[in-house]
Parts: C-alpha cells; structure tokens; sequence
C-alpha cells in the first residue's frame, strides 16, 4: 500500500491530456479495486460511515487519475453521494481522526491532506463539487450566483467591502469571466433572471457554470443528468468532454449507463458501500461482479414479490430517503 | 380639535424620541443577522443590555471616559457574540435562537443579582445622572433651548436636542454601513448563506466565519441601540428582556427584512401605531369600559397578532420584495 | 424545512389564525371580571416617587402574596408581592414613609430576620427600596428590633448559602417535584417538535393556561380534583384546536419551521396579555385555602405537592408505555424519525400529530395546574417564565426524543433547586440556562439525541 500513498506535487510533464492516450495508459493498468495511478489526483485511504447499525461506505483504497473522467456507478443505495460528501468535507467519516484518538480514515487531493478540513477548504483546495438536487441561490440573480463562485475576490472581506474602490476592479474581471461561462453554457439570456426561476436543466448547467468561476483542478458532479432535458443532454456533455480537454479533472456520480460508456475514461463501481470494481468502461461493465451488483439491487426485482421486501430492503430506501432529506436542507 | 392637533405632535414626538432611534439601531442589527444572513437571533435585547452597561458600567463604576467605555460596550457586545456564535453557528437555527434566548435571560438576570448592586445597581438598574454628564458635556451645542417644528427640547441635558442628533446621526451611519455592505461582495455572500448554506460552502466561503462576523456586526449595533436607549433615561434590566427582543422582530418584519429602509419605517409605525391607539382608545372609549392599562394591554395583544399575520400573510413587510424574503421556504 | 414537504400539499390560506383568536376570546369572554389591578408598575417622574422592594423566601424563592402597607406624608396604601415577590408603591409627595409587612400574610415557617417596618425616605423622580429578609430560623428571627436601612441587599439570601445535609436532601426532593413539573410540559414541547419540527414558543402559555382555568373552574365547582380535571380536559381541547385551526393550515401552506416559530411567539405574546386582559398581572390562586404539609424522612413539602408528584410521574410513566406499546406510540415516533417514509407507510401523519397536540396541550394544563398548586398561585407569565427551562430540558436530553425530556427536565429541575443551596436564588434559573449552553458546546445533540438530527 505504501507505493499507492506517494504522491506527486507537480503534475508530470506531457500529461496525456489526448483523450487515447490518456485510455491507452489507463488500459495498461490492473483492472482491480485501488489500483494505483501513475498522478492521482485524489487519494483516498480507509474512509468509513455508518449510519446506525449500517454502513454506508466503507472504502479502503481509491486513486482518482489527474486529466480524466471518471465516473462513479453503481446501483441505488450503494454510497455514491455519501462518498461525495465525505471527501467534500459535507459529512465526516466514521472513523475519522478526532482531537485525541479517533480513526485512521485519509484522503488527500492534489497532495493536500485533507482530513481535516471542512467543505469550505476542500473547495478552495481546487476540489469544487455540484449537488444531485440543485443548490442554485433561488432568490439571487443568476450573475450574482456566479459571482459568488469566484474565490479570488477581496471585497469578499468585510472590511475591504466597505470600500468599493478596493474590489471594484477585481469585481469587472469576474462579471466578464462569468459572461463567457454563462454564454458557454448558454445561459446568457437569463443573466438578471433569478436563479429560482429557471428550468430545472439550466440551473444544472447554472451550477455547473458556477463551480468553474474558480477554476478548479478536479470538478464532481452529482448525477449531473437526472432531471435534465433530453435536449440538453448531449450539450451537457460536451461541456463536460470539453472540461476534461481543456485540464480539468471530473469525478462524477451517474446512473445512465449510455452517458457513462459514452464519456468517462475510467470507471469506479460501489455496491453497498465498497468498491467492487474499477476499469475501462467497456470492460468494467461487462463484468460479472458489476452485473450481479445490479442485479442484486432492488432496482430490476418485483415489487410485488413479498421475499425482497427485507429489512435490508427497506432500510436501503430509508437512506435513500435519509440521503435525499440531507440534500434539500 | 385639540386633540387631534396634541396627538399629531405626540406622534412628531414620538417619531423623533431618542428611544425609537435606539430601536431603529438594535432592529438594523437584527436585519442583518436575520434578514441577510437567516440568523435567528433571539437575544437581540441581550446585546442592548450588554452594550447598556458595558457603557453605564465603565462610567459609573470604573469612572471611565466616553471613548472608553464606548470601547468597552463594543467589545463586550463582540465577545458576547462569540461566546454565543461559536457553539450554535454550526448546527440547526433553532439551536441559536434557543441559545441566544436563554443567553439574554441568562445576562439579565445576572446584572439583576443584589450581590452585584453596588456595581449594576440590581434590580433598579444605573440611574442615568451617573453616567450621562461624559456625554452631555461634548456636546457642541450653546445653552439654552430650541424649538423645532413646535418641539421644544434643551440643547443640552436630560432630554434634549444632542441626544436626538446623535442618535439619529447613528442611525444614518448604520443604514449607510448596512447599505454600503449589502452591496459588496462580502454581503453578497451573505445572502448566499441564507439561501442555502451548502452551496456557498461548496464554493469554497467558510459560511462559519461569515455568520460570526454578521453576528458580531448585528451585536454591535445592538450594542449601541442599548447605549443609545439608556443616554435619555436610566438603565433598567427588565426593559432589555425578552418583550424588547420581539418588538424587534416585530419591527424588523413590518418594516420589511432584507432591506435597508425597513428597520427605519417598522420602529417609526412601531411607535406610532401604538401611540395613536392608546390616545384615540384613551380619548374615544371611556375608561370605565376600558382603562389605561387595559388599552395598553389590547395593544399588546395586537402586536401578537400581528406578528402571527404577519409572518404568515405578509412576511415580506411592507418594503420586502416577495422574490427576496428572508425565510427559507 | 423538509418535513413540511411529506406533508400533503394545498394552498387553503389560513383562517384558522382568526378563527383561533375567536376561540381564545369565546374561552374567555365574559367568564372573568378582569382581577386587581396590582400595581406592579411605577416610573419616577416629577410628580411620582416610587418605594419597592422584593421579598424571598429563606431558599431563594419569591414570596407571593405578602401584603404591605405605607404610612406617612396622608398616604395610607396596601399592596401585595406578586408572583416574582416584588412590591411597590407610588408616592405623590416627598418625605419620610413607613413600610410595614403584616405579619399573618407570610408562609408558613417563615420568620422576619430583622424587622417587620422600615422607615423609608421618598423623593419625587426617584426610587427608594425597603428590604424585608425573611428566614426559617425562627430562633434567628428579628435579632435586631427594627432597625433602619443599612442593610446589605445580599442579606435576604444570604440565610440560604449554608450547606447542610437536612437542607440538600429538601432541595433534592424539592427537585425531583421541579423536575416532574417541567418533564410534563417539556414532554408536549419535545413531541410536538419531534413530529412537527415546531420550536413552541407558545408552550409556556399552554401552562399558565392550565393553571388559570384550574382556578376558574375551582371558583365555579369548588372542587379541587374536578377544577383540575376540567382544566386538564379544556387544556387538551385548546391543543386540538390550535392544531386544527391554526398549526394544520399552516402546514399545507408549507410556511418553514422559522415562520412557525415566529408564528409561535406572536401567539405567546397574544396570550400572555390576554391572560392580563381578563385574570389581571397579580397572582391567582387555584387553592384560597392554607395547604397542610407532611414531613417525610425529613422533607416537609404540601400534601398538595406530594399528590402532584405521584400523579405527574404516573401520567409520564403513561405516555411513556404509550409511546413503545401503541400503535400511536409507533407512529409517532416513525414520523419523528422520518415523516416521508412514515406518510409512504400510510401512517395518517395529520391524525398523529393533531393527538400528539392533544397530549401536549393536556401535559402542559396538568403541569399548569400543579405549578399553581405547588407554588400555591400562579400569574400571566408563570409559564413564561419556566418556557427556557422546558427548551433547556428537551435539548439537553436531546431534541425530539421523549424519554431524552424526561431526564433532561429531571436534570433540569435538580440544577434549578440543588444550587439554590449555594447560589443566591436569583440565580436558579440562570445556572440551568448556562448548563444549557454548555451542553450545546460540547454535545449539541443532547444526551440521547442522534448526532444526525442537528446537521
């Protein structure tokens, strides 16, 4: 394990950003859980949770590749969105480290050791991340909504905010970087709406604009296409091959399978908390492991057959439930 | 005809008296911790009764100068805000209101304490010729008396023209702070914490760090609502109880919270309203059928019920914008 | 602000707020001659000088009911203590005055430490106090003959900061019965909290209105078991009806838990000065008559407060064994743990709560009743006044859980009475507010409460 916890500061000269290239190393690799990455980018080292009696995530080893997409599946239940939280600093692990004691839980991004920090920090250490229920500032305009995503501006401190002179200028740069996403993402028309007004698709894109007001290194996304319009799917993710291109890495959560084999570069698998598989996307979902996962989820069983309705069932959709209550708070 | 002539200039009283400056200041400060950040603040009166006899105390007791205890009443009022900020901020809003409740109550029946009469005065409070003369005797302005707008008042004294000016002069000063910051980028974020606390952290803002400032910043003004109410009359502990705190609110939801005039226009009507029932009440409905202290009860009975309506029919105010208000639906 | 959206949603403006004031005028109305004007108000102007004072008792308590006279300047006035033991006169001329307490007004087993009558010097815009120490030495009473002013302030409680075990085990058992008394109103507040996510403010009043109908229906029937009964019985249709006609509506508004908690306050504020409108500000009482005591191993506490200990600790027991046993006591507590999967499961959540609203109303009109027995009368802000120690005992046992407001009202009350012992009384209330605080710094969810509950 300990070769797998090195990490390198400085990306690696001549990264292969070309998207063949880039599939072409990754294919090289072992096609196991924790695979180790030549530049990870997010390290992730025994993280836990229990809810309970239950545990929702229990992952032992994790590398994110720099420069990719990877996507994170797996069925309904599996810990997707708590894994997202967690390495966000939105829900602390189980087995985190306290004051005094506590566990061994340890992530790391860009070489950063994260264990400590709170969502706020994670974000301004280059690891933003956008919500499975959009968080779109409802009664604020959409520019102030991408306003508030910069994190290079000083009228942001109390004092300096007194003093217009002092932050107007950074403030100009900020609104004209915010026209350029907001007409990439083909929202300019809707610049002085309020965010709360607008389609549940454009305040995915609004979000997903907002989160690249800091130019972060790695970008996550939360089921990015549930709830979207199908005429803005494809547009959606050409934005996002279009992230990737340009150096950006993204970690997303998705249940569309088509989506999934169409973009992601590398795959990740939960089930139940763990990670059961990682690979290529062709080869990855072909595999026994993931098909039985699916199969094995309540998903594609009868309802109506009285042996799946379990306690295991039922409490899977009480987090469920408890997950999406967590969300719209 | 009398009497409508004696109850337009009662109103003109009122609308000027040094008290409903204070409450315009202690309801600014309120605004800004409910209003633009969603903090439920329930000690509001705790701050007045902190700054009060931060002030009255250091004149009176420890025989300080204006500045000084001005100082002293400030950082009483910061570190009354951090003690109550630091354990609440993080967790649900009821927490803090339940917290800063009890806090208030907590103080008030401190500074009550008999051991502690020859320092606060205990239950009577500080009367008010022990601490007013370092305030009077800056005052810039000649012997004598004025007459404004049928209004007589000392230049100087008691009750009088420098109290009115410097009060109000306040008054502007804050609505032009709140105005300029609200502005800003810093008040910017401010509102996105309101709306939804996770987002804002997810871009990388400490929501934690930006609601103690908008803490500490609503507690100095309330602070100075405090110093302000004593300067005319004496220091009493139970005017800084609970009712005091939801008159506040009271104010600060009539006037309309989340914006800047509302805190002005809610404690004017406030007053007002009030005055003019209990005279027309006092002048209508002969006392046998309804005393003096009845009326005023039936008042309170209608604020009550009016806060209920309001918060239910109205809870914009009357300057809110419906599109901005400040509950989180 | 989830728990609003398992809800069923419509968009029925609610009536109910002044449907709700007809009820509580209609409750009212015409019942009661509105009470003695105490005048528990007097502000120094020109013309008015004002005398007054607090008497406690030896631990700490306030003393209500104790009557004063002032002689002097062709003033002759007679006032009572009201339910925080405070006095006061208002004077029109300056000049030399004689207060004097009558002796027979005072409770049982309390002596003057120094003396009955002071001579007070009045001035016109300004206070003067008079202090009157009670003790239960009766051999340390009046060692000085009347003696004038001088007095620290400190005095009247300072008799009560010497430890002994007799007195700890009185304030111990004093504390369970604080603690029985708050647990019944704190167990309303946490289930309605638990089901609704409401923070009542309006608790408090539920209380006091117990107690205040206890003392009508006593006027009417002169039977103390149904003057309470009925006060427990209309107490628990007032939280039916609130439900109904105000907390339901406001629901399927779908206005959020902050809304309904300012709801909450302006509804206290109404009823507080309602009950001002028509009981007055001074103390009623449910029992005119003397209450007998019975000392136990020790304790000398009412009969009166003996019998509300055991019926307080039999109807906790009760909701207790309703809550795990009953299909109501599960469905309650399925919803607190997850209305939308309780609503899912076809547990009637409109039905649940407005029961749990009828249970809370009762809970809180029975503690009502026994406050003002215990404490022999009650005024307006009783419950008001105890609201913080009902918030304070249902977060610290952990918000939303029942038995956690149990042992967080125990813990509560023992506080409230134990370190009286040391403390001046003034301070009870404070020490189990600071507790309070400090509970939240270090364990915010409570002592049974579940960490995810406060995210």
């Amino acid at each position: 394990m300990s070769d797998a916890v090195t990490l390198t500061n400085t990306p690696i000269e001549g990264y292969p950003y070309d998207r063949e290239a880039l599939r072409a190393e990754l294919g090289t690799l072992d096609q196991v859980p924790g695979v180790p990455k030549r530049d990870p980018i997010l390290t992730v080292d025994r993280i836990e949770r229990r809810f309970g009696g239950m545990t929702a995530v229990n992952v032992t080893h994790l590398e994110v590749p720099r420069g990719a997409i990877t996507a994170l599946i797996g069925p309904n239940g599996a810990g997707k969105t708590t894994f997202f939280n967690l390495i966000t600093g939105f829900d602390q692990p189980s087995n985190a480290q306290k004051m005094i004691g506590g566990g061994d839980a340890k992530w790391s991004f860009n070489g950063k050791d994260l264990r400590r920090t709170g969502a706020s920090q994670a974000a301004r250490a280059g690891m933003v991340r956008t919500f499975q229920l959009t968080k779109a500032l409802s009664r604020m305009t959409v520019l102030e909504n991408m306003l508030i995503g910069a994190n290079n501006q000083p009228g942001e401190n109390l004092f300096v905010g007194l003093i217009p002179p002092l932050w107007k200028a950074r403030e100009r740069e900020n609104i004209l970087r915010a026209k350029e996403l907001l007409a990439r993402f083909k929202l300019d028309a809707k610049i002085d709406d309020m965010a709360g007004d607008l389609s549940g698709g454009q305040k995915k894109l609004l979000e997903m604009a907002r989160a690249l007001m800091s130019n972060p290194a790695m970008i996550m996304l939360d089921e990015p296409m549930a709830g979207v319009n199908p005429a803005l799917t494809q547009s959606l993710l050409d934005h996002i091959q279009a992230l990737r291109d340009e150096g950006t890495t993204v970690l997303f959560v998705e249940h569309d399978m088509h989506m999934v084999r169409h973009i992601s570069d590398w795959v990740v698998v939960m089930a139940q908390g763990e990670i059961i598989a990682e690979g290529l996307p062709h080869t990855v979902m072909t595999s026994e492991a993931v098909v039985d996962a699916y199969l094995g989820a309540h998903h594609d069983k009868d309802l109506g057959d009285d042996d799946t309705i379990n306690t295991g069932f039922m409490r899977a959709i009480a987090t469920e439930i408890a997950d999406e209550i967590e969300e719209t708070r | 005809m009398d009497f409508w002539f004696e109850l337009l200039q009662s109103i003109l009283q009122v609308a000027i008296a040094p008290t409903t400056a204070a409450f315009v200041l202690a309801a600014i400060g309120l605004n800004i911790h409910f209003g633009f950040t969603g903090l439920m603040n329930m000690g509001q009166a705790g701050f007045m009764l902190v700054g009060a006899y931060g002030f009255g105390v250091s004149v009176s007791y420890f025989g300080l100068g204006f500045w000084a205890a001005i100082g002293v009443s400030i950082a009483a009022a910061v570190v009354f805000a951090i003690i109550l900020g630091i354990p609440t901020l993080k967790l649900r809003g009821d927490y803090l209101a339940i917290v800063t409740i009890a806090a208030a109550e907590v103080l008030r029946m401190v500074v009550k304490l008999a051991v502690l009469q020859d320092i606060t005065g205990g239950p009577s409070g500080i009367p008010g010729q022990k601490y007013r003369p370092v305030f009077t005797e800056l005052s810039p302005l000649p012997e004598g008396k004025t007459t404004i707008l049928g209004l007589t008042y000392a230049n100087t004294g008691v009750d009088d023209w420098w109290t009115r000016i410097v009060a109000w002069g306040l008054v502007a000063l804050f609505l032009l702070i709140t105005w300029l910051l609200i502005r800003s980028p810093w008040g910017r974020v401010l509102k996105g914490i309101r709306e939804d606390e996770d987002a804002v952290r997810s871009l990388g803002k400490s929501s934690y760090a930006y609601k103690l400032q908008a803490l500490i910043l609503g507690g100095i003004m309330g602070a100075f609502g405090g110093i302000v109410m004593a300067l005319p009359a004496a220091m009493q502990p139970d005017s800084m109880g609970r009712p005091m705190t939801f008159n506040l609110w009271m104010i600060v939801l009539l006037g309309g919270a989340a914006t800047i005039f509302g805190p002005l226009l809610g404690s004017i009507l406030f007053f007002v309203v009030r005055l003019v029932l209990t005279s027309l009440a006092g002048e209508f409905i002969p006392s046998s059928l309804l005393n003096t202290q009845q009326t005023e009860q039936l008042a309170w009975v209608l604020i009550g019920l009016s806060l209920i309506l309001l918060v239910v029919f109205r809870p914009q105010g009357i300057l809110g914008n419906k599109k901005e208000l400040s509950f989180n639906v | 602000m989830t728990r609003t959206t398992a809800i069923s949603v419509s968009t029925k403006r609610p009536l109910g707020v002044a449907l709700l004031l007809g009820l509580l005028l209609a409750l009212f109305l015409g019942i009661f001659p509105s009470g003695p004007a105490h005048a528990a108000e007097c502000t120094p102007d020109a013309s008015t000088g004002c005398v007054q004072g607090v008497i406690k008792t030896s631990s700490g308590d306030p003393a209500v009911g104790i009557k004063l006279t002032i002689k002097g300047g062709g003033e002759d006035q007679t006032v009572e203590t009201d339910s925080e033991g405070r006095w006061v006169f208002a004077v029109t001329k300056a000049g030399d005055y004689t207060v004097s307490v009558e002796k027979s007004s005072l409770p049982d087993g309390q002596f003057f430490k120094s003396a009955e009558s002071r001579e007070v010097q009045v001035q016109l815009n300004n206070q003067a106090s008079a202090l009157f120490p009670l003790t239960d030495d009766e051999s340390a009473a009046q060692g000085g003959s009347s003696a004038t002013g001088g007095e620290s302030a400190g005095e009247s409680t300072k008799s009560a900061n010497s430890f002994s075990w007799p007195r700890f085990w009185q304030q111990f058992v004093s504390g369970l019965r604080m603690g029985l008394l708050i647990s019944l109103a704190s167990l309303g507040l946490s289930l309605i909290f638990g089901t609704t996510g409401l923070s009542n403010f309006a608790q408090g009043e539920m209380v006091t209105l117990g107690g205040l109908l206890a003392a009508l229906f006593m006027g009417i029937t002169g039977n103390l078991w149904v003057a309470g009964l009925l006060a427990v019985v209309v107490s628990a249709g007032f939280g039916w009806a609130q439900d109904k006609v105000l907390w339901k509506p406001l629901r399927k508004k779908r206005l959020s838990l902050m809304q309904l908690m300012i709801v909450s306050i302006g509804l206290s504020i109404t009823m507080q000065y309602l009950f001002q409108f028509f009981w007055g500000s001074g103390v009623i009482r449910i029992d005119k008559s003397t209450p007998a005591t019975w000392t136990f191993f020790g304790v000398t506490l009412t009969v009166q407060s003996y019998i509300a200990m055991g019926i307080s600790l039999l109807a906790i027991i009760a909701v207790g064994l309703g809550l795990m046993y009953t299909r109501f006591g599960r469905a309650t507590r399925a919803i607190s743990d997850n209305p939308a999967l309780a609503q899912a499961s076809g547990i009637d959540v409109d039905r649940v709560i407005n029961i749990v609203w009828i249970i809370g109303g009762g809970l809180a009109g029975l503690a009502g009743v026994f406050l003002g027995l215990v404490f022999n009368g009650l005024n307006w802000f009783t419950g008001g006044q105890l609201l913080l120690m009902f918030f304070a005992a249902v977060t610290l046992g952990g918000l939303g859980t029942a038995f956690g407001a149990f042992v967080g009202s125990m813990l509560i009350g023992m506080m409230v009475e134990l370190t009286n012992i040391w403390l001046p009384g003034d301070l009870k209330y404070a020490t189990a507010l600071l507790l309070l605080i400090l509970i939240l710094l270090v364990r915010p969810q409570g002592i049974f409460g579940r960490k995810e509950r406060i995210g």
